[in-house]
């Protein structure tokens, strides 16, 4: 198997320092929207001032590179084993190039390992698929925005939220009240409806990856994405809470099958830094990707 | 327009200043996260006299803080060919953790101002109307662009034993662009973004 350890190295590099341009155009716009002169607009032109600056010096956009998460959609015949040890190898690279902050510490004594790698550090998501070439998705996830999800249990007795989509825009409406500025808004909510309590966070999680400004597969869920998008911003909480006219860049929702006993509504909140890149690998001519 | 504060503040200028307010700041200020927030409160602001041992710490920290600031900071850094320090990136961190020690630092000491990201709560309210400082909310994420606002490192104190994050980084920064969202009257946009939103959420589900 071929090694790829230094594309995984420059994919990191993009993924902290190069803003995707699709959150970039989105920013822009919500800049537009605000009032001249208020504090929600100055903090959209910091924003992208940041961006650019990083982009230029490939400087990490933001102090927290957060948690580094791959997802891998390998051909079949790969080796899973030798994917986590290159990736785990060009983690620790980017952390030695300060692409990355060492920002893997022990649970309880919060020593940091100084390297970025650790147990279960990086998170590694392994998908065989159909196709005859490698595509590695990966995101940088920081703790602010982390620490801001949510995982709903429907029905609630405090929530009155019923099994159905009613119920589940209560949840999202919610967890966009609930996180307030707090994961320096404004966010991208990843939502997943279904699942057990892990694979539902994970699964919302894989949805920023889709570009903002997309439409949903399934009808009934892309027209909830637009009229969540359209609620979310009436709340008014604005960029890092300081009241605006844009709390979130997008919506975008998933639904798994589960059990008859659980309904689970997990809404993952993505910052603005929403850092994420796509690496393609074709073995046929071995000719790289990164978008 | 944004308004110009340069270290040392007065109180007169702080009190002008109301939520919303957009701030460029000037002038030396210290970095300063949980430890750094403990070991004021417990060596100098909870102890009947000044330890021995850090009495030349302290004496710095007096005359840096009194009509300055905190920055909620844990910076990335590097270290120059000259041997000074520069920092790589510097958004805020999240300020809520300094909750039980802010408002005690800011009277003991002085402070005008903290900055960080995500306000704080009543306490630290109370403590800046009662002694005269603000919250200026930084930008989050903003980590190229505040490191560069700092234009030298002037010294550290405590990276041995608090580490590169937790230490007390002494910055003279220009233009740093914050948000008071915290005024010397009471009022907090944290509060009211909150009601006006939970208001709206009300109104967003009965339909």
């Amino acid at each position: 198997m071929e090694d790829l350890t230094e594309h995984f190295v420059e994919l990191v590099r993009r993924t902290s320092s190069d803003l995707p341009a699709d959150v970039e155009k989105v920013l822009k716009q919500a800049r537009e929207r605000e009032e001249p002169g208020s504090a929600a607009q100055s903090a959209f032109d910091t924003i992208l001032e940041n961006v650019q600056m990083s982009r230029g010096g490939s400087r990490p956009i933001c102090q927290d590179t957060g948690t580094p998460i791959f997802y891998v959609w390998y051909p079949e015949g790969w080796s899973q084993r030798k994917l986590r040890e290159q990736i785990t190898h060009a983690v620790r690279i980017a952390t030695e190039k300060a692409y990355l902050r060492p920002n893997a510490v022990e649970a309880i004594s919060g020593k940091n390992s100084g390297d970025n790698t650790g147990v279960d550090f990086p998170t590694i998501h392994f998908e065989e698929w159909e196709h005859d070439y490698l595509k590695v998705g990966l995101m940088l996830k920081g703790g602010g925005c982390e620490n801001v999800g949510r995982q709903y249990s429907i029905p609630s007795a405090e929530f009155q939220a019923s099994r159905d989509m009613k119920g589940v825009r209560k949840a999202v409406l919610d967890a966009a009240f609930q996180a307030q500025g707090e994961g320096c808004a404004p966010g991208v909510l990843g939502v997943a409806i279904g699942g057990d309590r892990a694979t539902s966070v994970i699964k919302a999680k894989e949805q920023f990856f889709r570009p903002l400004e997309d439409a949903n597969a399934d009808p009934e869920l892309d027209k909830m994405e637009k009229q969540l998008y359209d609620e979310a911003n009436q709340l008014g909480i604005g960029p890092m809470g300081f009241g605006g006219k844009t709390t979130v860049l997008g919506v975008k929702m998933a639904q798994m099958h589960r059990l008859p006993a659980s309904f689970f509504v997990s809404v993952s909140y993505m910052c603005w830094a929403d850092r994420r890149k796509v690496m393609s690998y074709y073995p046929a001519d071995k000719r790289v990707v990164i978008e | 327009m944004p308004t110009k504060l340069t270290v040392p503040i007065s109180e007169s200028d702080i009190r002008a200043l109301r939520v919303g307010d957009s701030v460029l700041l000037d002038g030396v200020i210290v970095t300063g996260r949980d430890a750094a927030h403990k070991y004021l409160v417990e060596k100098f602001i909870q102890s009947p006299s000044v330890p021995e041992s850090e009495k030349e710490i302290y004496a710095q920290l007096k005359g840096l803080l009194a009509g300055g600031g905190i920055y909620h900071c844990g910076p990335v850094v590097k270290k120059l060919p000259s041997g000074k320090w520069a920092f790589v990136a510097a958004g805020p961190t999240t300020s809520i953790r300094e909750e039980p020690y802010q408002a005690d630092v800011i009277g003991y000491f002085g402070l005008r101002f903290v900055i960080g990201k995500g306000g704080m709560a009543a306490k630290t309210l109370e403590g800046c109307r009662k002694y005269g400082a603000v919250y200026l909310h930084a930008i989050g994420g903003a980590g190229t662009l505040i490191a560069e606002c700092v234009k030298e490192v002037l010294t550290v104190y405590k990276k041995d034993e608090f580490g590169v994050p937790e230490a007390f980084w002494v910055i003279r920064v220009q233009d740093f662009p914050c948000v008071v969202t915290m005024d010397a009257h009471g009022n907090s946009l944290h509060a009211e973004v909150k009601a006006r939103s939970q208001a709206k959420l009300a109104e967003l589900v009965k339909s």
